[in-house]
């Protein structure tokens, strides 16, 4: 399957997307329907050539391919950088996940987008995002990646940003660049650590010199760790989380692509490539951030009003259980979340997207603008209005919760297992699995909530409901296609049991070993995984079962009062709606005191420093130039100069009085003279 | 003549021209000092292409004997540190030209003043006579002191007079050295000369008790270090930028700090290499300063040319430390020689790359400068809405100051720290904070001043014109080339910094510290 | 008795008389006086060298002798061109004070 073509056809997807950038940033405007054919057209030739690299991989049936190529992108002489593609099952997959969204988002904005103010832009900036993204995927060395990190993170800063008018989205723009580079600077430090140690930035190299023992101990997993934290920034977990829920400012479909199934998975993907050289503390490490984050994102999201933030902190809590997995061991699972996640929840996305499209035209045709389209304590009963975008959302919906016969069952299951065999086999740390059927649960409950607050029950605003109706088919469309993607066939071929994973997924991409010396090999883990499998699928499916029971009670049968449970949770339920207060929080102990900080540096440099010290030297010549001229004047010119002839002058006048004109004195001085001359001879 | 000294001499030819031309012809004079930078640029493109990047010593070295009796002679040359520093210089002194069109005032003088600042600045990268460069060195202060003084802003006089004091001291502390290693080598003035005989015959002299290579080391440091610049000698240049016109500010950002940083490279690393190993921890910690202060500095400014000129400070700090990584490339510290290069090949990209940015940044902040007649950050709002091809442009040049992969800036500011970082790892670890900075500043400076609502005040402003397109894109197309594809670049100053690398490491007594 | 070093003192105070009544007087003719006094005190100097004086084969030395003579001739001439000069003096300024004398005073 060493299929060469596979190189031109990766240059293709990765430069085609770019290419539409260019040309609709500078052509766009003038072209007709402003360009949008050029940016879905680029977009869709990516999916069709990953399509045929998938379809051959399948047919190919190999787990260890890899196809690689590189080029030196500078040489120093012994500095060199070498950058290229590293094509393996993986990279396809992720290829065709990225090409897939990415189109669904492209055809979703043609109807989404319309009318829009940069319309152009927008689709130019999808393409500098898409090939950003297939720029990380397709990367074989960690230069490359972190320079396709930054430009991914550039793309969503334009994208959140795309209705710059607005602060908020500004604001979440710059928050979102901003965290992210905190992310990167970890990142940074890890590429580093790793380089200093080896001499190379390529994957292969690094992965044979952490076999060979050239980096080890702290060292690694300090450099593990710095690599982690640039995914922590990446893929929104904690407590680098902040940017995800506001970067719903941005249009949906980007939401969708971006924060939902795409950008944000790349620091899932990061992991799941560099997972051989994780030593276990570092894994310990990602494991637990995961796994917090999982229960922790889940928890905010419970009580959320605001269709999109519900799904933003889910996908935050859904990256926290790829995290997890990673973390345990079993990052295949991980992948696998990656893959089903992507679909299911840029389907919900899309879906929300479509009822969001929906409450803004009701809203329109009222000329109401002050009621907020997103919040759900203003929809209820559309279920009869939008079916396409119901029955869709309802598949994704118990494809996240993980309900049998969906694809993130098997995907979460696989994950639950991993955690459940780390935990069994070190004990100390139980905590794992609680957040993991923890997250569980509470998914089950927020998402279903989120079906009966939108879809079920009595409408809110009674007077929108006949304008609400389904959406155009360029949005359908996407969400009928993701949501089939959602059922667990499609993962499971050629198999058709829907309890298992066995099926191409777990037959192409097979775990690799660590090379970090002395970790457990990858088919220890999957053994341990396999064993604690049932135990976990009984247990997520009981706890998935138990919080959709609760959903259904308490708003579709409203058995119980979502307000009394509210009220007597009292500083929880505060905490939960105000995401814990962590941008307050984040606001006034690290935002404020930086400012503070930057404002005295600076008041210290230029009122200070500058003022006194520097200006002080010239302040201090400019006084001493004064008393040396004072001295100059006063003490040298009038004091010795001028007084030398004053002396002079007095001893003239004085002298004076000699001559007295008496001849008498004369001749006194004449005698006197004499005798003293003579004396003085004589001694 | 050989090229070297037309490209000297021709802005002098150009001023001379300008002399001559009478006072109300503006229109001429401006064509006359375009034409003459612009044969300037054409030069150095010619000598890029006949420049033989394989070979690491001076190239196209001229020499004619001026005072024998001083040992002082009129040496030239060329090679890979400084050839990219006079194609920017040629580049900048162009486009400056243009920045300038629409100057009033004293049209004459300006543009004599101009070229003969050009001059000096060429010279200083060519001149390989210390005291030539000394020459050099100070023909470039003189017309900078008026162009701010005359042509700047509400505080000219106070800013003129104290950038010219400062770098003054600076260069009188220069020359105190230069006539150390005058008298100590043998009394010559000829730079390739001492770089040979130097090291050797500065072994123990002494100076009032202090070894003579470290004073004469620290001397001409803080002469070159008045003007990269490094804390704590560089609060002249905010005042400098913020009040001399757009184009001063250009050549001051753009060329006249790389010349601290050339002239540490050229002198300090090559004639006298022990004091390297001796300071480099020093030059690291005072990088680390520059970008740590200057970051603060620069989140704090509500002024936007203050704003970019601590970015300056900022970015400078990267390339000290990037300097200071040639040590790696001692015995002590493992024979590192990739980090070697990778610090002081990214210090060297980092100038050209600072120069082309700065430029750039400089020249936008005048555009809006232009219209609006304040630099206040807080006081626009919206502007991408009504300038949206501003915006643009000042968008990607933002995020080339803030080190974005794909635009020069990145892979100059990669290579300082990866060289860097196995010397010393704790400075680099602290100074990745820098990224966080410049990011910080820049996109809340991006935010104020283009995204929200439009102030209404702006409702009319109108559109970046096609000469200050003119001015920016040659600048922006640069960045964006060498962010893709730096080879180029790398492989010209490459055999030059190996040599720099060398001597540093070979000549040294210290090698085994 | 007969020995040189008295006839030597009692010209010593002839002389210091003489230069005291010289230099302090203030009349002319006192002033007159006193040089006469010194010249005769030096006239007495020059007699007694010549009769104490030292002789060449037992001859007499009259040098001495011959000068006091010629003093004495130069002392009336001298006398008598000063009193020439005290009678003018008297003649223009009515007083013969050498104070008053002082027009050459500065």
């Amino acid at each position: 399957m060493m299929e060469p073509y596979f190189i031109h056809f990766s240059l293709l997807i990765l430069f085609l997307p770019l290419a539409a950038f260019v040309v609709q940033i500078f052509f766009g405007k003038h072209l007709p329907r402003q360009g949008d054919w050029v940016s879905v057209g680029a977009v869709v030739i990516t999916l069709v050539l990953s399509l045929i690299m998938f379809v051959t991989m399948l047919f190919g049936h190999d787990s260890g391919f890899t196809e690689e190529a590189s080029f030196t992108w500078l040489d120093m002489g012994a500095f060199s950088i070498q950058l290229g593609f590293l094509i393996d099952n993986i990279t396809i997959i992720m290829l065709v996940v990225v090409a897939l969204i990415s189109t669904c988002s492209h055809v979703f904005s043609l109807q989404y987008m319309a009318g829009d103010i940069r319309y152009s832009r927008y689709y130019a900036y999808l393409g500098l995002f898409t090939f950003s993204m297939n720029g990380i995927v397709l990367a074989n060395n960690l230069i490359s990646m972190y320079m396709s990190w930054e430009l991914v993170g550039v793309s969503s800063y334009l994208l959140i940003g795309h209705w710059f008018e607005k602060d908020t989205a500004a604001d979440a723009g710059k928050k979102a660049f901003l965290t992210n580079r905190v992310g990167d600077i970890g990142f940074f430090i890890g590429i580093m650590l790793l380089y200093t140690s080896i001499g190379s930035f390529m994957f292969g190299d690094i992965f044979t010199g952490v076999a060979a023992g050239k980096i080890a101990g702290t060292t690694l997993t300090l450099a593990g760790i710095g690599l982690f934290m640039g995914a922590m920034g990446k893929s929104s977990q904690f407590p680098l989380h902040i940017w995800l829920p506001d970067a719903m400012e941005g249009p949906t479909p980007v939401s969708a692509l971006m924060h939902a199934a795409t950008m944000v998975a790349a620091g899932v993907y990061m992991s799941v490539r560099l997972f051989p050289l994780f030593t276990p503390d570092a894994l310990l490490v990602v494991a637990y951030v995961g796994g917090f984050t999982a229960l922790f994102a889940a928890s905010i999201a419970v009580t959320q009003t605001d269709i999109k933030k519900v799904l933003a902190y889910s996908t935050v809590s859904q990256l926290g259980y790829m995290i997890l997995a990673v973390g345990t061991g079993v990052y295949t699972a991980a992948f696998f979340h990656l893959l089903t996640h992507a679909m299911f929840k840029a389907n919900l996305f899309y879906g929300s997207g479509s009822v969001i499209h929906a409450m803004h035209h009701a809203l329109h045709k009222k000329h109401d603008h002050n009621t907020d389209p997103q919040d759900m304590r203003n929809m209820g009963g559309f279920k009869d209005k939008m079916p396409v975008t119901y029955w869709t959302m309802l598949i994704s919906t118990l494809a996240i919760a993980g309900v049998p016969l969906f694809s993130g069952f098997l995907s979460k299951d696989a994950i639950l297992a991993g955690t459940l065999a780390f935990a069994q086999h070190h004990p100390a740390h139980l905590l794992l699995p609680v957040f993991g059927f923890g997250a569980a649960a509470l998914t089950a409950f927020y998402m279903f909530r989120l079906m009966f607050l939108t879809f079920h029950g009595a409408p809110q605003m009674p007077e929108l409901i006949d304008d609400i109706h389904e959406s155009p088919k360029e949005m359908t469309g996407p969400l009928v296609l993701l949501a089939s993607l959602s059922v667990f066939i499609f993962y499971t071929l050629p198999y058709v049991n829907p309890l298992s994973d066995h099926g191409w997924f777990t037959d192409l991409v097979v775990a690799g070993n660590s090379f970090v010396p002395g970790n457990i090999p990858a088919h220890e883990i999957a053994e341990h995984a396999h064993d604690a499998h049932y135990t976990a699928m009984y247990i997520s499916v009981a706890v998935a079962f138990f919080g959709i029971a609760l959903a259904v009670l308490m708003y579709l049968g409203k058995v119980f009062s979502a307000e009394n449970w509210a009220k007597s949770a009292g500083r929880l339920y505060d905490w939960s709606r105000n995401k814990y207060y962590f941008d307050e929080n984040y606001d006034r102990f690290l935002y404020q005191p930086f400012f503070r900080l930057a404002n005295k540096v600076a008041w210290l440099d230029w009122d200070l420093y500058d003022k006194y010290f520097i200006n002080g030297f010239g302040r201090f010549t400019d006084w001493l130039s004064r008393v040396t001229g004072r001295f100059d004047y006063e003490g040298i010119d009038q004091g010795l100069v001028d007084g030398t002839g004053r002396i002079i002058d007095y001893l003239g006048s004085a002298f004076r009085k000699l001559q007295t004109g008496r001849l008498q004195n004369y001749l006194l001085y004449v005698t006197a003279s004499l005798i003293i001359l003579t004396i003085i001879q004589a001694f | 003549m050989g090229i070297l000294s037309l490209l000297i001499w021709l802005p002098i030819l150009g001023m001379v021209t300008i002399a001559f031309i009478p006072r109300k012809y503006e229109k001429y004079i401006k064509i006359t000092a375009a034409v003459a930078t612009g044969i300037q640029l054409l030069l150095s493109l010619v000598l890029w292409q006949r420049f033989d990047a394989g070979i690491g010593t001076m190239q196209f070295m001229e020499r004619l004997e001026w005072i024998p009796s001083f040992n002082i002679a009129y040496i030239l040359g060329i090679d890979g540190l400084s050839l990219p520093m006079v194609i920017l210089t040629a580049l900048l002194c162009f486009i400056c030209v243009f920045v300038s069109w629409n100057i009033s005032k004293a049209v004459k003088g300006y543009f004599a003043l101009f070229l003969l600042l050009d001059t000096g600045i060429i010279g200083v990268f060519l001149s390989l006579d210390f005291f030539l460069f000394y020459v050099f060195w100070e023909v470039m202060l003189l017309p900078m002191y008026f162009l701010i003084g005359i042509w700047g802003g509400p505080q000219r006089e106070y800013a003129a007079i104290k950038f010219f004091l400062y770098t003054l001291f600076g260069s009188v502390l220069m020359l105190v050295g230069i006539l150390g290693l005058y008298f100590s080598c043998g009394k010559t003035f000829d730079i390739p000369e001492l770089m040979r005989i130097a090291p050797e015959a500065l072994q123990g002299v002494v100076w009032w008790g202090m070894s003579g290579i470290k004073v004469i080391w620290v001397l001409l440091f803080i002469g070159f270090a008045i003007k990269v610049p490094v804390f704590p000698f560089h609060t002249w240049l905010p005042l400098a930028h913020v009040e001399a016109p757009t184009a001063i500010s250009v050549i001051l950002a753009g060329i006249l700090l790389k010349l601290g940083v050339y002239g540490i490279l050229r002198i300090n690393y090559g004639l006298m290499p022990d004091g390297v190993y001796w300071f480099s921890g020093a030059l690291a910690f005072l990088g680390l300063i520059n970008v740590i202060w200057g970051g603060l500095c620069a989140l704090a400014q509500t002024d936007l040319k203050k704003l970019v000129a601590y970015s300056s400070v900022n970015h400078m700090g990267y390339a000290l430390i990037g300097m200071a990584a040639v040590i790696a490339a001692g015995a002590a510290n493992g024979t590192n020689f990739k980090a070697a290069q990778a610090g002081i090949g990214g210090a060297v990209f980092q100038m050209f790359n600072h120069g082309t940015i700065s430029a750039m940044l400089f020249i936008l902040v005048g555009v809006i400068y232009e219209r609006a007649h304040h630099r206040d950050i807080d006081g626009f709002g919206g502007l991408a809405s009504q300038m949206p091809v501003y915006a643009g442009i000042t968008a990607v040049a933002f995020f080339a100051g803030l080190g974005l992969p794909g635009l020069s800036g990145f892979i100059s500011e990669a290579m300082c720290f990866i060289g860097a970082f196995p010397v010393y790892r704790g400075i680099v670890i602290a100074s990745t904070i820098g990224i966080l900075l410049n990011a910080a500043y820049f996109l809340w400076a991006f935010q104020r001043i283009f995204f929200g609502e439009l102030n209404e005040k702006y409702n009319k402003l109108p559109e970046i014109n096609r000469l200050e397109l003119f001015t920016v894109v040659p600048l922006l197309v640069i960045t964006i080339f060498f962010g893709i594809y730096p080879a180029p670049y790398l492989d010209i100053i490459a055999r030059t910094m190996d040599m720099i690398i060398n001597s540093v490491v070979s000549l040294s007594t210290f090698a085994g510290m | 008795m007969d020995q040189l070093n008295n006839y030597l003192f009692v010209a010593a105070i002839l002389f210091s008389l003489g230069v005291f009544g010289v230099v302090t007087r203030r009349n002319g003719i006192a002033v007159l006086m006193g040089v006469e006094l010194i010249l005769n005190a030096a006239n007495i100097n020059f007699i007694a060298f010549s009769r104490f004086g030292a002789t060449a084969a037992g001859n007499i030395n009259l040098d001495g002798h011959v000068f006091g003579l010629l003093v004495i001739v130069l002392a009336a001439a001298e006398a008598a061109v000063a009193l020439a000069i005290i009678i003018n003096i008297y003649n223009n300024m009515n007083t013969i004070n050498v104070d008053e004398a002082s027009s050459l005073k500065q």
